[in-house]
């Protein structure tokens, strides 16, 4: 298993095709009085394109990201892209957190210093922690998959699973994530107990997809709202993920084509998911929201990304069967802005619940949005599993 | 009323302007060999901007489209862009035809001349028709505003009746053009002669399943199926994020195009046999009206104003017009009794080939079959 050491370094010809592609932007029309109701709004997003185009500066922002020690290795055919931090204390505990969609391992840049050097930040150097985090297959500066099953999150999982113990030599590590990151912490934990210490998760996933339980029996009035409340954002909110299940090829085209359709497509999700009192920036700056898109556009990485989401709904069995647990001790982290806001007793129901936490703010992207609440709650996790 | 012949004359910097996009399109990578299980098949999407880089030749196609008549008029402040062309006949009926998602006034161009001069074709003078064909606010050539399927009927009411003065007309339509055809036979039935559809809508949360027959329950699990397999994820997209979705195909001409293509291709049969039943110029065709005239979003966002996730959801049949429904094999199952339910049902035709946009696959069975609904209302 082959590693190399890496560095982000997008050719010119990429970054000057953009810049023809953004100044040649049609745009659509927009009904009246839209605001954000029909998706992104337009005076916003030309906003952003015009920061896009005049004032941001991806050398910079590029630089900014190769100031973490990256690599990428290869691991059954696959190269995964990850950034690698030693943690500065006696015994820093392994730690790989796992980003989800549409965001990528920029979730967690503001956190790697925080968990990997805690006394800097006036913590513990006890408490520090190796952090690995890695660039999804399919995602990022890790290699797209082309074959059908590729990108299924039982498969990432059992790549990330031999990064860690065969490339990177760990027996037992802590993994933390959220959306699909957090389906792949949770199969992680399912199909590797003996390795996963713990696990952290800022949501439980939702009912039906693959590592939920297939039934929920009897619930209660809480869980019974929280159900109901799925299916309602599910209709509301949830085309992207009816489409990207169903016919991601179809809308790749367009997203692959247009850095402006991509950026549409994914400034949408950040504002709707974050803690911003319907205004984006209260949470990111734009320098952080193009950093994220920039990902995805250098690496041409939405097709494979929106591939993830047919090929764990039609292609991957369900891995819960009910009443069945999930035997790795669970920290679960509730944020007030995510896309849903589970009660306790339903992650009871399949996780080992050992912290159940109701953050005061925050979203969906929890690492970015909130980096101190996040790094303290791992950081407590980590404290609880040494005890 | 303000009414303006029309041409099409599209500008040749807008032309030259998508071949340079078609040109430097950046093409998503794939999984090998899923052809088109995740949605429209990659090799297919590079034959068609090939073809449509090198060989597609919009200005034959203007042309061909310019030597019917058009005109644009103002209805209640909406343009609307409209062909009408006059029956060859001693008495032709006033004829409305309405097209739908995701095709345009395009649907009808091989109808026209066979339903304004049946003589031509062997058919009986009597049976002519003064063909209206509309482009729906907001597709195409019409103003790009958006409006529910209740205004847009009461404008196309309207436009019969004001701009070529007609007393009474026949409507017809499939997809949203059925819905509209639906929409006008309730609110303004002392106009309409009849009407015909190609589909009339399908069980929702409102239907008594306990009433369905047996082929009529088939019909509805075919349709779960489509739903859930097809048309679920682009349905809900429009009906909820128009405007997300809108930023890449208004700015990505294949991005556009797969959308539209896959969307009209979608069904059992539809992906393998679309080159079979469509030729590649008249898809592009279609696409082009989308494409020269920005409409995607308005169009898209029809689905938004009506909050359809399945079209003709839970309204009430006018029972005074009488209603002709014609069924093509690579639509879903229509019964009979559906029909029934859905209008007041006097004419049924199965037909042994076709599928959702009747009119533009088999012109020469749809026009007869309008002109024998016509014939047996004019008894």
């Amino acid at each position: 298993m082959s590693i190399e050491p890496f560095s982000i370094a997008i050719p010119q010809e990429i970054l000057d095709d953009l810049h023809e592609r953004l100044a040649r932007t049609r745009w659509p029309d927009e009904a009246e009085h839209a605001g954000w109701n029909y998706g992104t709004n337009l005076g916003y997003l030309k906003e952003l394109v015009d920061y896009w185009q005049h004032s941001y500066d991806w050398c910079d922002q590029e630089a900014k990201l190769n100031r973490f020690a990256q690599f990428r290795a290869d691991v059954d055919g696959t190269r995964i892209h990850f950034i690698h931090v030693r943690g500065k204390g006696p015994n820093p505990t392994p730690l790989l957190l796992i980003h989800g969609w549409p965001d990528s391992f920029y979730r967690f840049h503001k956190v790697i210093p925080l968990l990997t050097d805690p006394a800097s930040f006036g913590g513990n150097p006890e408490d520090a922690f190796d952090v690995i985090v890695p660039s999804l297959p399919g995602f990022g500066f890790s290699d797209r998959p082309h074959f059908p099953g590729g990108m299924k999150s039982l498969r990432s999982a059992e790549l990330l699973s031999q990064l860690m113990t065969g490339v990177l030599g760990y027996q037992h590590y802590i993994v933390s994530g959220g959306d699909v990151g957090g389906r792949v912490t949770r199969l992680l934990a399912l199909t590797h107990p003996d390795q996963v210490s713990g696990m952290h998760l800022t949501d439980i996933g939702f009912p039906r997809e693959i590592t939920f339980p297939p039934d929920v029996p009897n619930p209660s009035p809480s869980e019974g709202r929280f159900l109901g409340s799925v299916g309602m954002w599910f209709f509301q909110e949830g085309a992207y993920a009816a489409l990207q299940s169903t016919k991601p090829q179809t809308i790749s085209y367009a997203l692959s084509d247009s850095p402006v359709g991509l950026a549409g497509w994914i400034v949408e999700k950040f504002r709707a998911w974050s803690d911003c009192d319907s205004e984006i920036e209260k949470s990111y700056s734009k320098d952080e929201l193009l950093t994220n898109i920039m990902i995805y556009w250098v690496t041409g990485t939405i097709s494979s990304s929106a591939r993830l989401y047919l090929e764990d709904a039609f292609q991957s069995a369900p891995q819960l069967s009910v009443g069945q647990y999930i035997e790795v001790p669970a920290s679960v982290a509730t944020f007030p802005k995510d896309l849903t806001y589970p009660p306790r007793e339903l992650g009871e129901r399949f996780l080992r619940v050992a912290r159940w936490t109701e953050m005061p703010r925050g979203g969906h992207f929890a690492a970015l949005e909130e980096p101190e609440l996040y790094a303290k709650d791992v950081q407590e996790f980590g404290k609880t599993l040494k005890q | 009323m303000n009414i303006q012949p029309f041409t099409i004359d599209i500008p040749q910097e807008t032309l030259d302007d998508l071949h340079e996009r078609l040109a430097q399109t950046l093409w998503p990578d794939e999984a090998e060999g899923t052809g088109w299980a995740y949605g429209i098949s990659q090799a297919y999407m590079k034959e068609v901007a090939d073809y449509w880089l090198h060989r597609y030749d919009w200005r034959v196609h203007e042309a061909a489209l310019n030597r019917f008549a058009q005109f644009k008029a103002d209805v209640d402040g909406v343009g609307i862009h409209f062909i009408h062309e006059r029956g060859r006949g001693p008495n032709p009926t006033p004829l409305l035809l309405i097209h739908g998602f995701p095709d345009s006034f395009y649907r009808y161009h091989k109808v026209i001349d066979r339903l304004t001069d049946p003589a031509k074709y062997g058919g009986d003078p009597d049976t002519s028709f003064d063909v209206v064909v509309s482009s729906i606010p907001g597709t195409g050539f019409s103003d790009r505003v958006t409006f529910s399927d209740d205004i847009n009927a009461d404008l196309f009411a309207k436009l019969m009746t004001e701009v070529p003065g007609y007393k009474h007309f026949v409507s017809a339509g499939g997809d949203h053009g059925a819905i509209i055809t639906q929409a006008l036979a309730r609110r303004h039935p002392e106009l309409l002669i009849g009407i015909h559809l190609t589909d009339v809508g399908y069980p929702d949360q409102n239907t008594d399943f306990s009433q369905l027959t047996p082929a009529e329950i088939e019909m509805a699990q075919w349709v779960q199926r489509w739903f859930m397999e097809e048309g679920m994820g682009v349905n809900m997209m429009m009906a909820t994020r128009p405007q997300t979705l809108a930023y890449g195909l208004n700015d990505s001409p294949v991005g556009l195009a797969a959308w539209l293509i896959g969307y009209g291709s979608s069904g059992q049969h539809g992906k393998e046999e679309l080159e079979t039943r469509f030729r590649r110029d008249e898809l592009l065709t279609n696409v082009m009206i989308y494409w020269v005239t920005q409409t995607i979003n308005s169009a898209a966002r029809a689905y938004y104003e009506n909050m359809h996730v399945a079209s003709g959801g839970g309204i009430s049949k006018s029972e005074t017009v009488p209603a002709a429904v014609a069924h093509c094999p690579y639509d879903p199952p229509l019964p009979r009794e559906w029909a029934a339910r859905k209008v007041n049902l006097t004419h049924f035709t199965e037909f042994p080939r076709g599928g959702h946009f009747m009119a533009w696959e088999e012109p020469e069975l749809y026009a007869k079959d309008i002109q024998d609904f016509v014939s047996t209302l004019r008894r």
